[in-house]
């Protein structure tokens, strides 16, 4: 759908704003700025996953310049501020996870911090651990509360169990997804520096400078005005930088704060995989009920996310992942419950999909489970089920004229990748023998852009926009540029609504002490929502400037350059969505998001080599504003997923992780890319600037289960798990070749 | 120790540590284009050439560097510039922590292979690893870099 012809800016495939920067090595990234003055501080960590804390200890070779910091000496509370309180910044009695920080050292220089940690004697007696889902679930323990469950969420749509008992075809699947590993390329981060009046400053690689605020705010007792967070060049996030940096950046603090000297904390990448958080583990059990012709009764559902030892954003990444179970299908009844419990492993947290990729997972394997019993081909299962406009998801949200696109997506991939030849071919070649199989295999999803229900409103993300003297805006948000676009596509929506050249609109770098609070950088909510908020600001902007200047002048944003206006935005809500966040039933989600792709695979049945050589990705997003960023978003948050789907698998030995180096968890190369072939469809959306939707999380959701139903095709097996390694892929060939 | 090497096509006479990593080595001397993404040679953000051969400073001693030709980012502002106008054009960048070493690995590719195909390049750049991206619009990019260049 081309742009309309009256649009400059957005819609425009504009080379990003920061590149030349990145490229030629410019550009500052954490550990680029000249530190000199700055000591280094470190965490000393439990080795074992749970433990009596007996004592903490310098033994007489402890440097005396060195600073070592127990929970018994924080001059603050002893709590990282998230969802909930209750992560303790250092454990205090008791051990709940490996590598949790006991204590924390700051030195001068890295041989005396070296000497320091070597010279902290920490005495733990062992306790035994919780280590599994099951024994989790049964509230062995218990890790967390009286029973492990850190959340539970349950959706219930009419009588799904008369819907059972009526069903042609019942159909019962159950899936798991493993641990995934951001591997941003740049690790965590910070630097915190002590305040004259007594504050304090962080400088880090972030994607929430306000939730560090709020964090340091609420353990140090400090106000406001006297905590900055900024942050720096930011290289990859991907969600690894929403959650942890609140907790280096604390660390960080109260050793400046205790030492009277910046202190820089900047990860090895080691500690980096070792110790920060992951995408959740998960394990669904699904049943699906069917009528004779194929179509969806019921569902009943129970997915179990593995938490960790602490809360962190735990029953976040649960309640999105509830919501989307159920997928982009029109199921009239319903019972889900979703849990997310703890364990005494190191805390998970935001990873890019949050809670959708394990909930996508587990819906479309199952469809494709259902497929195989039903004897229909899994794309017209999933036509006869999908979504449309009039239809009412499961927990109570009706789609309005205009909003679902499944049918859509589904559709354009199937035509464009030529779904049912390549299918055939795949098949005409397996035929042939020899070591090679091909197969091909479909995927439908759907993402809810921004916050869950009322979220939005609870935020109130603000902007403000800053007309300079020289004629150019000054664009005011905390939502970070982390790779993504922000820097870029910003400036292209505030330029379209003021109608200026983009070279007239700089982006500040994120600053609590200069920019208002636009909210986190997460949920695929910088483009549709801070991007509204800030379309409001500019109108504002040009009022007032066309006040200033007159009616008259040429250019009212220049002329009233030295006038010192601003213009300030605050979110506003839509009196028509209906959200109860009590039974989690309504308007989940003001704009979806939709993609569907085709994964075509090759997997040597000798060595069990998963290689994806094509994928076709058709995404719906309302509005491309900047259809070459899309494009990357889409390509690289697909390989994000195919690699979940095989390649990437993190592995827990006693509690810690185990291939904690990249040259251990492997990532992949240029070798491991498929060919991309991406599609943006528009659909404007009335909820977003220009009409665009969310699009950072939805291109990961598709990446695993289109490649394990390409897999499945391949061999004529079925696949219940992500990662499908290929020590799995061996196990079940063997069985069916028996 | 004293080491004289080249840098950027300049003399240079540094004092490094025996067992320092040439990574440290740069970084402690100003040359900040050279990113720590691994310790364990295996992301290329810290791919310099020594005497043309593009390798993870993480990895090479610094001790060994002395008497060769060191080139990093910084010495190719030329075609950093232009492979970088490419990347952008193809939206291949993202974050830009791993373009540094990505664009002295496509120098070092440039002249030793001659007018490479996609699988070439893929297979070259093999130890440039992105997290962001999906490489098929990288290698689209480097095309267009080394068919400009020419």
């Amino acid at each position: 759908m081309p742009a309309p012809p009256d649009r400059r800016h957005v819609g425009a495939p504009l080379p990003r704003l920061d590149a030349w920067g990145k490229v030629t090595g410019a550009t500052t990234f954490l550990s680029d700025e000249p530190r000199s003055d700055a000591w280094l501080g470190a965490a000393v960590r439990s080795p074992l996953p749970h433990a009596r804390l007996v004592s903490v200890s310098k033994t007489a070779a402890f440097p005396p310049q060195a600073v070592l910091l127990t929970a018994a000496d924080l001059p603050c509370a002893n709590l990282v501020a998230m969802v909930r309180e209750d992560l303790p910044l250092l454990a205090a009695d008791e051990v709940r996870f490996a590598t949790q920080p006991v204590a924390l050292v700051a030195a001068p220089d890295r041989e005396t911090l070296k000497a320091a940690l070597a010279a902290v004697a920490v005495e733990l007696e062992e306790l035994p651990a919780v280590l599994d889902l099951d024994a989790a679930l049964r509230g062995e323990g218990p890790v967390w509360g009286a029973d492990n469950v850190v959340a539970e969420y349950r959706i219930d749509r009419g009588d799904p169990d008369a819907a059972f008992a009526s069903a042609v075809t019942v159909v019962e699947g159950t899936y798991s997804t493993g641990y995934q590993e951001h591997m941003y390329l740049e690790p965590q981060g910070v630097v915190a520096t002590p305040r004259p009046d007594g504050g304090v400053e962080i400088l880090g690689s972030l994607q929430c400078p306000y939730y560090i605020h709020n964090a340091l705010k609420r353990a140090l007792g400090l106000d406001g005005d006297r905590v900055v967070v900024r942050q720096s060049p930011t290289g990859g996030a991907f969600g690894g930088k929403e959650d942890y940096p609140s907790i280096l950046a604390l660390q960080a603090a109260v050793l400046a704060l205790r030492c009277g000297q910046p202190v820089s904390m900047i990860y090895e990448r080691r500690e980096d995989v070792a110790c920060t958080t992951k995408r959740h583990p998960s394990r669904t059990r699904y049943r699906s009920a069917f009528d004779g012709e194929g179509r969806l009764l019921a569902v009943d559902i129970d997915l179990v996310l593995d938490a960790g030892a602490f809360t962190t954003l735990s029953p976040v990444v649960l309640s999105r992942g509830v919501l989307h179970v159920a997928g982009p299908y029109r199921v009239p009844h319903a019972r889900i419950r979703g849990r997310t419990v703890a364990t005494h492993t190191p805390p998970n947290g935001a990873f890019r999909g949050f809670g959708v990729p394990k909930a996508a997972f587990a819906c479309e394997r199952q469809m494709d489970r259902a497929a195989r019993r039903l004897g229909l081909d899994p794309a017209e299962l999933r036509r006869r089920n999908l979504v449309r406009d009039g239809d009412t998801f499961v927990f109570g949200q009706t789609l309005r004229p205009g909003m679902a696109a499944a049918d859509l997506v589904l559709e354009r991939v199937l035509d464009r990748s030529g779904y049912e030849q390549r299918r055939r071919e795949a098949r005409a070649f397996n035929a042939g023998g020899g070591p090679l199989r091909r197969g091909v295999g479909v995927t439908l999803t759907m993402h809810g852009g921004g916050f869950t229900g009322d979220g939005e409103d609870r935020i109130k993300g603000k902007v403000a926009v800053r007309l300079d003297p020289d004629g150019l805006v000054t664009l005011l948000v905390s939502s970070v540029e982390m790779g993504q676009g922000a820097a870029t596509v910003l400036p292209q929506i505030a330029a379209e609504a003021l109608g200026l050249p983009v070279g007239r609109i700089r982006f500040h770098q994120p600053d609590t002490s200069a920019v208002p609070d636009s909210g986190p950088t997460v949920a695929s909510r910088t483009t549709m929502v801070v991007g509204r908020i800030l379309v409001a600001a500019c109108r504002q902007l040009a009022d007032k400037a066309r006040a200033f200047a007159g009616d008259k002048a040429a250019d009212p944003l220049l002329a009233a350059g030295h006038a010192g206006l601003t213009a300030t935005a605050v979110y506003e809500s839509d009196p028509d969505i209906d959200w109860d966040q009590s039974t989690m039933h309504g308007d989940a989600y003001q704009g979806w998001s939709w993609a569907a792709a085709v994964a075509e695979v090759e997997v040597d049945v000798d060595t069990m080599e998963v290689r994806p050589v094509r994928l076709t990705h058709v995404v719906e997003i309302g509005c491309a504003v900047n259809p070459v960023l899309c494009v990357g978003q889409v390509e690289g948050g697909a390989l994000q997923g195919l690699a979940w789907g095989h390649l990437e698998e993190m592995k827990l030995k006693d509690g810690r992780y185990w291939n904690d180096r990249m040259s251990t968890y492997i990532i992949p190369t240029s070798l491991d890319a498929p060919d991309f072939d991406v599609e943006l469809a528009e659909l404007p959306s009335p909820r977003g600037p220009f009409g665009a939707k969310g699009l950072g999380e939805l291109p990961l959701n598709a990446g695993a289960p289109a490649l394990a139903a390409a897999v499945e095709d391949a061999l004529d097996i079925e696949v219940f798990e992500a990662p499908v390694t290929p020590e799995i892929l061996l196990a079940r060939w063997r069985e069916v070749s028996r | 120790m004293n080491i004289s090497l080249e840098l950027n096509g300049r003399p240079a006479t540094w004092d490094v540590e025996p067992g320092e990593a040439l990574l440290d080595a740069l970084r402690r001397h100003g040359v900040l284009s050279v990113k720590r993404g691994c310790d364990t040679a295996s992301c290329g953000t810290c791919t310099v050439l020594l005497d043309g051969a593009p390798v993870p400073s993480c990895a090479v001693p610094a001790p060994r560097a002395d008497g060769r030709a060191v080139i990093t980012v910084e010495g190719l502002p030329d075609e950093a510039a232009r492979l970088g106008a490419c990347l952008a054009a193809e939206g291949a960048d993202q974050c830009g922590f791993c373009a540094p070493g990505l664009v002295v690995a496509v120098v070092a590719m440039s002249r030793e292979l001659e007018d490479p195909d996609e699988a070439a390049i893929n297979h070259y750049l093999a130890g440039n690893l992105c997290r962001c991206g999906g490489y098929v619009s990288q290698t689209r990019a480097i095309r267009r870099y080394l068919q400009e260049a020419r």
